[in-house]
């Protein structure tokens, strides 16, 4: 068949000649690659089309911020019914789009702190929500059914053939330039400054159309900074427990950890208590995480031999690049993180853990709040079994010696939450029902919101003692192990006290007193790093701290 | 605030051995102090709670039985000031509290 | 490693007075037990602290007897009302019947209870008086700055009415906090949430380097206790003619740094050769500095 005249879709190659059509217009716009910063709308106008599947690069850190506002400035008559498809919504320009009828359709991953006004958006039929996604589904459909047609990207320098320096902060880029550059998609970069020679190429230049330099750097935000003077006794007591019963237990070496403050104590821990237990060496060699500073003091001690990074982290920058044995660092000195190999990596992991709002009694976990979109992020794959998975290890092994009793012999991933039996202002951790089924009636949602699957946990972590799913044969069984660690929850105090020593004497719940842990010793003086001013003090004054982490 | 105030039958009959006191804790958003008296109360224990935070009744007593029963208890008075404390902190703090009076008494 | 440091800020009020002073030597007045608990709270729904907020009594530092007090920091943001004023005031008055070597204020305050309001400001005024009675009487008052809420408001008016200040660098001290100057003169004025800016301007350091505070220790128990203990015994004069010339002193910085827009302007014509590093020092090479530049003075 002549390629010129495919019956359906008017050749074989209407992407591509649409591209050219949309670049001519831009050229004769800007006449070349570097657009002054005061073009950028009109440019939007001329390369965006109506209807036109659009991604503004939105990370979970790095922002095209500038990006954002010109095309939120652009004229609805022109600019219209653009179907979002970008992991973050975090800007207000990202939603002001959508208020003013550029934007009609959206497919994203997480919606953080402007989770309540796209609530009320959705609500008053300004956004059609297409699906909620988690970061690896989002960026496996730009490569099916949503690959964008012009993704407004951000990177830190470029020079003026179009090459790209992302640096630290790569994240999301090469997904999004890759799904985009190879299906004919319009890329327009914005970047912090304009340079004759990039320190290094991160995206070759002539895959992007154009550059702008902005007038301000990118907006970044420092969102992985836990102060480790805001971490209790408590959270440490838990540390403690994750400690012995799971890391020691299995043999975990390669794990991702959240980013709360639960993970933040192990973290912490781990040149004190892990050191003293000798475990230095047999757990936690190898990280797929963000480059949390309360990671610092167990990198110095020698316990962290390699971490893959999603994002980078404000402040971090100098410490990461003189620590080129332990993080992905080019040539030029600099990191490079990758979110969607961190996941990837993340994913054939031995272990999860992370924390969460809520649980029900089959271990189903949600962060779902009401009146809020917040969506999923990157938790629900690191949190959930690798069924493909096939090569060993002491870890999965054993975790699936546990899991599968009888039959066919299987490896197993551990999902471990890791939460306190209440939160602030008493509301229980554990609950019969997840707020997830309200949100799901209220936003018409297919499903209710769950992060990670009760049939993906396999372990529950509280201040009480840890529930070990894997040796619990029933449902019945499963909801008795939860009760026997939740504490004065009223789901707690619904435990039948038998049946939980039954479950106890199985190891299916085990005390601290069952591990040898000793509860006076759960105080914050295990912390190895009491204050940020103790971070950069182990990092020998190579950490940084953003101003707003400062008491000096 | 809402005042509670719990009674425990300890170990009836037994005579006060000593008498001191200890405080842990300060009151604060999601904290609480507890001062622990050895006081005669027949080998009763009575606690006094007074808290920002309405309609846990029931959970303050099944802590405090809890502690009374877990460490024997007899002719203690426990007075709690909470600032809406989760339980699992106001277990900690009576353990510490318990500590610190039989410390006090070394 | 970095080594273990005890650390005062991280410490309760009751814990900084164990570590401050002689093993076993503490013996506290108005305790807990006996509940001299705020009345005023309570009208207000507001729960009380047995201690109300304040650990006062006597002891000794390397065998020589202190009075001592110390702000809960937790409890209130270490505000003063009116029987917290109290405790302070009476323990300072006992001064002049125990002469001890020296009283030692714990301070971790944002200053006055705004919920007593006038009972909260009278008890400063009080406490004032007893901290300038006592100095009259020979015996040296000493404040401890080093909590997480440092030193504002009215408490930093007792605090530059003792002796002697010694703080850590995390401690600050100033009448106005950054929150109430960015809400009165803007946050193009001063941004209370760049912290960096907060403490270079209410900071230790640079109380320490414009001559307000007497000594800077690193955030540990041990060296505060060193510091304390140095201080014991040794009053500052207390007349006309020291005020006349603290005043002279004022005026004169006042006209020298009037136009200044940072503190690091200051660091730098007071012969700090690299301004921008004096937030990132610890306080052994900071007190080195400190050193030199007052030998170059002298």
């Amino acid at each position: 068949m002549d390629a010129s005249t495919h019956p359906a879709r008017g050749g074989w190659n209407s992407l591509a000649r649409n591209y050219e059509a949309r670049i001519a217009r831009g050229h004769a716009l800007v006449g070349g690659k570097v657009v002054p910063a005061d073009r950028t709308t009109a440019l939007l106008e001329a390369v965006i089309e109506p209807g036109d599947r659009i991604c503004i690069e939105g990370n979970n850190q790095k922002h095209a911020d500038f990006l954002a506002r010109a095309l939120a400035e652009a004229a609805p008559e022109r600019v219209h019914d653009l179907h979002v498809v970008q992991s973050n919504i975090a800007l207000a320009p990202h939603l002001d789009i959508f208020e003013s009828g550029i934007a009609r359709r959206l497919d994203f991953c997480y919606a953080g702190p402007q989770g309540l006004r796209l609530a009320q958006l959705v609500a008053a039929g300004k956004v059609e929500v297409g699906a909620i996604h988690t970061y690896l589904e989002l960026y496996g459909r730009y490569f099916t059914d949503l690959t964008p047609r012009v993704s407004l990207i951000a990177a830190e320098a470029a020079d003026r053939d179009g090459n790209l320096y992302t640096g630290p902060n790569t994240e999301d880029t090469p997904a999004i330039v890759e799904a985009t550059a190879f299906r004919s998609g319009v890329l327009i970069a914005q970047v912090n400054r304009i340079v004759d020679k990039v320190p290094r190429v991160d995206v070759p230049g002539d895959w992007v159309n154009y550059v702008v330099e902005a007038p301000k750097p990118h907006y970044i935000e420092p969102i992985f900074t836990r102060d480790p003077a805001a971490i209790t006794d408590i959270q440490v007591l838990m540390a403690m427990m994750v400690i012995r019963g799971i890391y020691e237990k299995y043999g975990v070496t390669r794990l991702n950890h959240g980013i709360g403050f639960d993970t933040a104590a192990i973290e912490l821990i781990l040149p004190t208590y892990a050191e003293e237990l000798g475990l230095r060496g047999k757990i936690c060699r190898y990280m797929s995480v963000n480059p949390c500073p309360t990671l610092i003091p167990a990198i110095e001690s020698g316990f962290i031999d390699a971490i893959h990074c999603a994002g980078s982290e404000l402040g971090m920058e100098r410490y990461v690049s003189e620590r080129s044995d332990v993080f992905f660092i080019g040539r030029d000195g600099t990191m490079r993180s990758n979110r969607v190999y961190c996941q990837l990596a993340g994913h054939y992991a031995d272990l999860f853990i992370g924390s969460t709002l809520q649980i029900d009694l089959e271990g189903n976990s949600s962060t779902a709040t009401h009146a809020r979109i917040t969506g999923f992020g990157g938790a629900p794959n690191f949190g959930s079994e690798s069924r493909g998975r096939r090569h060993g290890s002491p870890a999965w092994l054993a975790a699936g010696r546990e899991a599968h009793r009888q039959g066919m012999p299987r490896g197993r991933k551990l999902v471990v939450q890791m939460v306190e039996t209440f939160k602030e202002g008493l509301s229980p951790t554990f609950v019969e029902r997840l707020d997830a089924w309200d949100l799901m009636d209220t936003f018409n949602m297919p499903l209710p919101p769950v992060m990670v699957y009760g049939d993906d946990l396999t372990h529950i972590v509280t201040e009480e003692g840890i529930a070990n799913l894997l040796l619990c044969d029933s449902l019945a069984e499963r909801a008795q192990a939860i009760r026997a660690v939740a504490g004065y929850t009223e789901v707690g105090r619904k435990r039948d006290r038998q049946m939980v020593e039954m479950l106890r004497a199985r190891g299916a719940v085990v005390y601290p007193e069952d591990i040898g842990v000793d509860k006076r010793l759960a105080s914050r003086d295990l912390l190895a790093a009491r204050s940020i001013k103790d971070l950069v003090r182990w990092s020998d004054g190579l950490y940084a701290p953003p101003a707003r982490f400062r008491n000096w | 605030m809402e005042r509670l105030e719990f009674r425990f039958a300890g170990r009836p009959g037994t005579p006060v051995a000593e008498t001191g006191e200890a405080l842990v804790g300060v009151v604060g958003s999601g904290n609480l102090e507890v001062m622990i008296e050895r006081v005669d109360l027949g080998g009763g224990c009575l606690a006094v709670v007074d808290t920002s935070i309405h309609g846990f009744g029931d959970t303050w007593q099944q802590v405090l039985a809890d502690f009374v029963d877990r460490r024997g208890l007899a002719n203690i008075r426990l007075s709690i000031n909470d600032g809406g404390a989760t339980p699992a902190v106001v277990v900690l703090r009576l353990d510490q509290a318990w500590a610190g009076l039989e410390e006090g008494e070394r | 490693m970095i080594p273990a440091r005890h650390s005062f800020q991280e410490a309760g009020a009751r814990a900084r007075i164990r570590a401050l002073l002689d093993a076993g030597t503490f013996r506290e007045f108005c305790g807990p037990a006996q509940r001299h608990t705020s009345p005023h709270l309570p009208t207000l729904g507001m729960p009380v602290a047995f201690d109300e907020g304040v650990v006062v009594g006597e002891g000794a530092i390397d065998g020589r007897p202190v009075l001592i007090a110390a702000q809960e920091g937790a409890f209130m943001g270490g505000a003063v009302g009116e029987v917290h004023g109290a405790k302070i005031t009476g323990l300072i008055e006992r001064a002049l019947d125990t002469r001890p070597d020296a009283v030692v204020l714990l301070l971790d305050s944002g200053g006055v209870r705004l919920h007593e309001a006038n009972a909260g400001l009278i008890a400063v005024g009080e406490i004032q008086r007893a901290v300038f009675d006592a100095r009259a009487a020979g015996i040296p008052v000493v404040t401890v700055i080093g909590g997480r809420n440092g030193c504002y408001g009215g408490t930093s008016i007792i605090a530059r009415s003792c002796d002697r200040i010694i703080a850590s660098e995390e401690g600050r001290l100033s009448v106005s906090g950054p929150e109430v100057i960015e809400a009165v003169e803007g946050v193009e004025e001063f941004d209370a949430q760049d912290r960096a800016l907060v403490w270079r301007t209410m900071g230790a350091k640079h109380r320490r380097l414009i001559g307000e505070i007497d000594a800077l220790v690193a955030d540990d128990m041990e060296a505060f206790r060193g510091a304390v203990s140095e201080s014991l015994g040794k009053s500052r004069p207390l007349d006309l003619d020291e005020l006349e010339a603290e005043h002279a002193r004022l005026a004169e910085r006042l006209a020298r740094f009037e136009g200044v827009s940072d503190a690091r302007e200051i660091w730098a014509a007071l012969g700090v050769n690299d301004p921008d590093r004096v937030s990132e020092i610890e306080a052994d090479e900071f007190n080195r500095l400190v050193a030199t530049l007052e030998g170059a003075r002298a």
